[in-house]
């Protein structure tokens, strides 16, 4: 019977059941700290079962539209972590809407929920509502300093994400009119089925294989759905910011592996065209991220543009799985280990820009002088993460851009790469200003910067990953390989 | 029959359609949307869909089209109207371009066809679709969930700070 295949849903199962104890418990606290210590509690407990579950042989469960496979859990976890850190680095950032902390924390709950069932969803109609899931509970989070910038940076994005979730479902009905099914496994065996004729004899298929590339491409923010970025992260409260730019992205990059592995990557004839897809898109996107991230003076809009160059980045595994061949995953795990580096550094550079913005009280990069002397901790770890996200010893950056890089070379797209290295390297010149600033400006006052247990705890978490990943890379990227096992692959 | 029929319903919400976006007028553009929200309804009668289209009329042309009446006239200034866009030309070009390539792609594309007869009425099968075995139990759960947040969400836009 069904029923009890909810005990493979006990990860996201558990979480809903802390999400709604914290808006209960919201109701008669005063000392609303305890609601995020009941929230990680939560996140633990939740954490928890998905290690458990791992190592468990894949399974899809309620007919086909969710699989518990190495993959999902892989991401699960990983959503579980980050969600933690930003509830830790929100501490010295909550006071800003007092009154709204309880829903403050369900609401990324909710949203690290929708992101779980994402990464698990093997359904278009699951797929669909997981993401609105994930959506929606952003668009709230995006707007929730209610000020000025905030509310604008809320409505654009719930207006843009409005339009690329109208898009996605025009693709995914063109896929569901083409081949009549919504499972990804059912797509898959159609379309093995079917003679190869080509894709573009198949025009509804290329257009609908388009549209939903369009609308998952809003989720990860690459070229040309990149306009919303730079906006919605400079208006967002900032642990929003790095939950958007890390979460959410990386739920993007799993729904898309997923669908485009799964469903529509199985014949020979099909693969091929999107792998190039995708490799035109990764050039322009790391191009257009690095050049306009070069003219920023403000750290998030920075961040926000250099996230959509790192997604860049991401998409050179995405087109090395697209051009890749039979059983070779070296294009997944490259992209899994890529995506583990970039959550853990960029979240590192978000967390110390909320403890030192929040004592400046501005994100001018200018502001940023002196910080070397000021708050000396956070800055060694801001520069850490920066030198990690150019690439250079010893940090994640450099093995995980190796990793997909020499995935993508073996693969026939030496040219991306090469774009990709050159790309690297006008990107340090815009991360190392802010160390420049940091330790060569005079600093304003002698003040130290304060910050919570909390938000030093996650920043030396975020550091520490950072660092475990550029030195010791080897049991991660075993980890990344088994990731790669899909159910049905 | 059937076929006049959907003709005229389709180019009724065309007409309406255009319509929402043209009017400068925005409580005429809320009025055309409702009328874009029934022909809608009327096509799903025309394909044997007789519950969505009670559901369209109930939610659509009834609640949403009332929340964004009281929320037109709730808002301050309203007779400023649609201000025109600067964008408009290329957003006209766009637009075109891609209406034209999905009429060719539908047009040009053998679709599946089920040889089966309509199922009427169509109650007890979507119920079924969607609660009994091999249905899709685990969306309609997540969308529960997503209610959740929706009234999360609102709690927090409306309240004051």
């Amino acid at each position: 019977m069904e029923i009890g295949d909810f005990r493979l849903l006990a990860p996201e199962i558990s979480l809903l059941g802390c999400v709604l104890l914290v808006i209960l418990l919201d109701l008669f606290i005063k000392q609303k700290r305890i609601l995020a210590t009941v929230s990680i509690a939560g996140l633990i407990v939740s954490a928890g079962f998905t290690l458990v579950m791992w190592g468990t042989p894949p399974v899809v469960i309620l007919s086909r539209t969710l699989a518990v496979d190495a993959f999902a859990l892989f991401f699960k976890f990983l959503f579980l972590v980050v969600a933690a850190l930003i509830i830790l680095a929100s501490q010295d950032y909550v006071n800003k809407f007092e009154r709204f902390q309880g829903e403050y924390y369900a609401l990324v709950l909710i949203s690290a929920v929708g992101m779980m069932l994402l990464a698990a969803a093997t359904d278009l109609i699951a797929i669909y509502v997981a993401l609105e899931l994930s959506g929606i509970s952003l668009y709230v989070l995006v707007g929730f300093l209610k000020d000025q910038k905030s509310s604008e940076a809320g409505l654009k994005f719930l207006l843009l994400g409005a339009v690329a979730s109208a898009v996605l479902l025009y693709g995914m009905t063109l896929v569901f009119g083409f081949t009549g099914r919504t499972c990804l496994m059912c797509i898959a065996d159609f379309l093995q089925g079917m003679p190869a004729t080509g894709i573009l004899d198949n025009l509804a298929l290329l257009l609908g294989l388009i549209l939903l590339v369009a609308g998952f491409g809003f989720k990860i923010a690459c070229f040309p759905f990149q306009m919303w970025v730079p906006d919605v992260y400079e208006g967002a409260p900032t642990p929003i910011t790095a939950y958007l730019s890390v979460a959410s992205k990386v739920a993007g990059f799993a729904v898309i592996l997923r669908v485009f592995f799964v469903a529509l990557g199985a014949p020979d004839w099909m693969s091929l065209n999107w792998g190039m897809l995708f490799a035109i898109l990764s050039a322009i996107t790391m191009t257009v991220g690095n050049i306009v991230a070069i003219v920023q003076s403000n750290i998030k809009r920075m961040l926000g543009y250099s996230s959509i160059a790192q997604a860049g980045y991401l998409l050179v595994g995405l087109a090395t799985v697209g051009m890749a061949t039979g059983s070779d995953t070296s294009g997944q795990s490259g992209l899994i280990f890529f995506l583990m580096s970039y959550a853990v550094t960029n979240l590192g550079a978000f967390i110390a820009v909320i403890a030192i913005s929040n004592k400046i009280d501005s994100d001018a990069i200018d502001d940023y002088a002196g910080m070397g002397r000021q708050a000396s901790l956070l800055a060694v770890a801001l520069t850490f993460c920066l030198i990690s996200l150019i690439g250079l010893p010893p940090t994640a950056g450099l093995i995980a851009k190796i990793y997909i890089f020499s995935g993508a070379v073996r693969h026939g797209l030496l040219w991306l790469v090469i774009v990709a290295v050159v790309n690297s390297c006008i990107s340090a010149f815009y991360y190392l200003r802010v160390v420049k600033v940091m330790w060569l400006g005079v600093p304003p006052s002698k003040e130290k910067v304060p910050s919570s247990w909390a938000l030093r705890t996650a920043l030396a978490v975020c550091c520490l990953l950072v660092l475990l990943l550029g030195v010791v890379p080897g049991s991660f990227v075993s980890i990344a390989e088994t990731a790669t096992r899909f159910f049905g692959s | 029959m059937f076929d006049i029929i959907f003709w005229v319903l389709a180019a009724v919400a065309v007409g309406a359609a255009l319509a929402v976006v043209l009017l400068r007028d925005i409580f005429r553009a809320a009025l055309s949307l409702v009328l874009l929200f029934l022909t809608v309804a009327g096509i799903y009668v025309t394909l044997y869909a007789d519950f969505l289209a009670v559901v369209q009329v109930l939610i659509y042309v009834g609640a949403i089209s009332i929340l964004i009446i009281v929320a037109i006239m709730l808002t301050r200034e309203v007779w400023h109207g649609n201000p025109p866009g600067r964008l408009r030309i290329p957003a006209l070009i766009v637009c075109l371009l891609l209406a034209v390539t999905l009429i060719f792609t539908v047009m040009s594309t053998q679709w599946l066809v089920s040889g089966e007869s309509p199922k009427t009425p169509t109650t007890m099968a979507i119920g079924e679709g969607l609660f009994g075995r091999g249905g899709f139990l685990l969306p309609v759960e997540i969308t529960a969930v997503l209610l959740l947040a929706a009234v999360l969400g609102a709690i927090v836009l409306i309240r004051e700070k």
